[in-house]
């Protein structure tokens, strides 16, 4: 559905900063989320968790926890299904383990129990004799020929014969001739980089309620990025139909992209079967660490080469990826990311999916992108340096623009990395003095925003208030843009609609909220829906006023008559109309559902100033502004809330987040008080630049903006702390003690 | 008929070619085609790609209209966070 040009529009509702629905909820307590819903009957759920990073399951005995008073049902692998797909049985084996444990937290077994005090003794009593193996955590050791093997067979045809079993899949993309771009340069710059695995470090845990009878039906409540989703895994690992399975998704404390797949439950739904009553199973904070999926880590090696005056004659990128214990597919983003941003002759890229003994990642904003933008914006700026040149001019010299053959294949069309860059270079932020220890620095990032499946309701109440239903947990503000998406077409007030998220048996399938999808598709979606309705409506009054259809328009939330042979009638208000809606047909509703394609991909540019303590090493953001295309600001409060939230995620990446694992390959740091994540006290405001250049995918111009922002941070705050110290660090976090070592070594 | 550009990694499953030509005027048929004449991309394509057309990247949409006047590159399967 292209941007409606037929008649320019002048916005009344988006573009606004209405109040949002799910506030005073949120702040006084009263929203529901996963661990918040209760059945009567109700037992509690909890995991035995391996300690071992590596290990066969030799023996496995519960007879002792089924034994203990209190307990109603203890589950292994054995209760769970065996899907065909390698797909679906990753997904059940990371639920439980089948065979061996392949990470440390890999879940083994779980009970429920009258109470949590039973439970967890219950599973004090579940026997498990182990055969320890040897492990690999590090990506770059378990590339080496004699690894420990965490799978085998998993490779793909991609993977080259003699590379070692922990590499699945393997990826290449460029063109142009890379030995004569190299042979034009004035200068090459060559670096190793390694970025940690992080954490999507959401408030709320996972958590679930489950019910699920010997026949196969069930309820399922639970925290998730996507409810139909769940349904799918749950149906599949379980073995048993989707129809009989409704999933509700709660309200959702976060999710990043750390909530669209499934950990615990089908182990509660299991438990719930074979216990015969509903269980609730919660994450500790120590499980969301050692079970759930961050990112990956990586190791990527950047040439670039550069002449005086600053043009990239060639850029190549190689990149390895660890994503835990299972094949995962990231690095092919990163690979596509990496030079987005720039118009090269000669550009290639190759990344290796590998497997560890770590959780199986799982997305995180813009999945692969930051790390691979991070070693190849470092390089960039590391040449301005070496050559003397001013960063963002050397990035206009060089940005993408419509007409440019990307680096990952496709031709550009309208882009919006020229006009960001652009609004850069005026801000007062570029050009403002810096002090002693501070540097500034900044870095382009970039994400590729898709549509996906969508379906919307949109249901005109009688007293002329609207509904809308649609199947998108809202992680962002979505439920404000959908209502005034709805409003703005069906030309009433903001405060007229409400929408609300529903259960898998109340719409048709929804794609997860990912991809920065939700507010470009099913606000797509609701537009279409709302023109539905309009047409049911104006259809009616055309029968109440005698007169042709086509006779009868839509403006400002009422019918009027239009047209020389229309006649005269007072306009009929979307109140009037929904008041005899009995009488003219019944209900009035618009539906609409789409695989929504043109989503438009999306560039941002983040500067960054910080000062560096030359005594401990720690690193202080004195000022950050980001500046990102967002197409149609449907709710500037939330597209600014976007953009400041991917960028302190990102500060946290690039300064003090990182996993940590010891030599026995169990994780160290698995808590916040040891996983560091940024608080207020550690930030700036953050200002930020909307750059509204309409996405002609949408009709109002609408483009995804929850991943951008993530891209930049790790770049652009390496590079300010390189010019505020005069040390090129490549490895992330950027934590004191390494920083400090490093302007020691100076 | 039609030309897809294939990424790298792909191009030793079709004889070494950056651009291979099929016949089709729909992605699915382009996707049939592909699996045909060149067997070795068939499990790549079940796993699933995208198709970026004149630089609008499509996940699935089977019956997208093609036509040799067009710029096809296959592409990995998208996903986000």
């Amino acid at each position: 559905m292209a941007l409606d040009t037929s008649n320019k529009r002048e916005f009344k509702v988006v573009g606004t900063r209405v109040q949002r629905p799910d506030g005073i909820d949120k702040v006084t307590g009263k929203a529901m989320y996963g661990a918040d819903v209760t059945a009567p009957g109700m037992l509690i759920g909890r995991i035995l968790r391996s300690p071992h990073a590596h290990a066969r399951i030799v023996s496995l005995d519960t007879s002792a926890a089924e034994a203990l008073k209190g307990v109603k049902a203890v589950v292994t692998t054995a209760d769970l299904s065996t899907p065909e797909d390698d797909y679906f049985a990753d997904i059940r084996d990371n639920c439980l383990a089948r065979e061996k444990v392949l990470y440390d937290g890999h879940a083994v077994a779980a009970v429920a129990a009258t109470n949590k005090h039973v439970a967890k003794e219950a599973l004090k009593l579940i026997k498990v004799e182990y055969e320890i193996l040897s492990h690999v955590t590090d990506v770059d050791e378990a590339m080496k020929a004699d690894a420990p093997i965490v799978q085998e067979g998993r490779a793909d045809e991609s993977v080259h014969e003699g590379w070692s079993q922990n590499v699945t899949s393997h990826f290449e993309f460029g063109h142009g001739d890379l030995e004569a771009g190299f042979a034009k340069a004035d200068k090459i710059v060559e670096r190793t980089f390694k970025t940690a695995a992080t954490h999507q470090g959401y408030i709320e845990p996972h958590a679930c309620l489950a019910s699920l009878g010997t026949d196969g039906r069930g309820e399922l409540w639970c925290c998730t990025q996507g409810q139909f989703l769940v349904r799918t895994k749950c149906a599949e690992i379980l073995g048993i139909e989707a129809s009989q399975l409704r999933v509700t998704a709660s309200e959702i404390g976060g999710g990043f992209g750390g909530k669209t797949t499934v950990f615990i439950e089908p182990v509660a739904l299991a438990l719930s079967r074979k216990a015969g009553r509903p269980v609730k199973l919660v994450m500790s904070r120590e499980e969301v660490f050692r079970a759930s999926g961050p990112t990956v880590s990586s190791s990527i090696d950047v040439k670039i080469g550069m002449t005086k005056d600053g043009r990239i004659t060639a850029g190549q990128a190689k990149l390895r990826y660890q994503g835990g214990a299972f094949p995962n597919g990231t690095v092919e983003f990163g690979s596509q990311a990496a030079f987005a941003a720039y118009d090269l002759e000669a550009v290639q890229t190759l990344g290796w999916n590998v497997m560890t003994n770590r959780p199986k990642e799982i997305s995180y904003r813009a999945p692969g992108a930051p790390m691979a933008i991070y070693a190849v914006e470092s390089v960039v700026d590391e040449l301005c340096q070496e050559l003397s040149l001013d960063p963002l001019e050397t990035r206009l010299k060089n940005a993408a623009r419509k007409g440019t053959l990307s680096s990952y294949g496709p031709t550009f069309n309208d882009i919006g990395l020229v006009a960001t860059l652009e609004a850069a270079k005026t801000h007062p932020h570029y050009s403002a003095p810096l002090g002693k220890n501070q540097g500034r620095g900044l870095s382009c990032g970039f994400w590729f925003n898709f549509g996906g499946n969508t379906c919307v309701s949109l249901n005109l109440n009688s007293d002329g208030t609207v509904g809308v239903v649609e199947g998108n947990p809202d992680i962002g503000g979505s439920r404000a843009s959908i209502s005034m998406m709805a409003a703005e077409e069906l030309g009433i007030p903001y405060e007229k609609v409400r929408t609300v998220i529903t259960d898998t048996n109340s719409l048709g399938y929804n794609d997860v909220t990912d991809g920065s999808r939700v507010t470009f598709a099913v606000g797509l979606a609701t537009i279409e829906a709302a023109r539905a309705a309009i047409k049911i409506m104006c259809s009616r009054v055309a029968k109440i006023w005698g007169i042709d259809e086509e006779a009868v328009v839509w403006e400002d939330g009422c019918a009027k008559p239009s047209g020389p042979n229309a006649g005269e009638f007072p306009p009929m208000t979307i109140a009037e109309i929904a008041a005899i809606a009995d009488n003219t047909g019944g209900p009035i509703a618009g539906h609409h559902e789409v695989n929504a394609d043109g989503a438009g991909v999306s560039f941002g540019v983040h500067i960054v100033d910080t000062e560096v303590d030359p005594e401990t090493g720690a690193t202080k953001i004195l000022r950050y502004t980001v500046f990102q295309d967002a197409g149609k600001a449907v709710h500037p409060d939330y597209v600014e809330g976007q953009m400041q939230g991917g960028a302190v995620q990102g500060i946290g990446w690039a300064l003090n987040e990182e996993y940590i694992y010891g030599e026995d390959g169990r994780l160290q740091n698995p808590g916040f008080l040891d996983y560091r994540i940024p608080v207020a006290s550690d930030l700036p405001p953050i200002d930020t630049v909307i750059l509204e250049i309409p996405n002609p995918g949408h009709p109002y111009g609408v483009r995804g903006v929850g991943e951008t922002s993530i891209v930049p941070p790790l770049a652009a705050i390496s590079n300010a702390v390189s010019r505020a110290t005069g040390v090129r660090m490549t490895e992330l976090p950027m934590s004191p003690p390494k920083l400090l070592k490093a302007m020691s070594e100076r | 008929m039609v030309k897809v550009k294939l990424w790298g990694s792909l191009r030793t499953l079709a004889d070494g070619n950056e651009y291979v030509e099929v016949e089709a005027s729909n992605f699915k048929q382009l996707l049939d085609q592909l699996s045909t004449k060149y067997p070795a991309l068939k499990p790549q394509i079940k796993r699933g790609v995208s198709l970026a057309l004149d630089g609008v990247i499509y996940r699935e949409a089977w019956f997208t209209e093609i036509s040799d006047e067009n710029e096809i590159v296959l592409m990995p399967y998208m996903v986000g966070g």
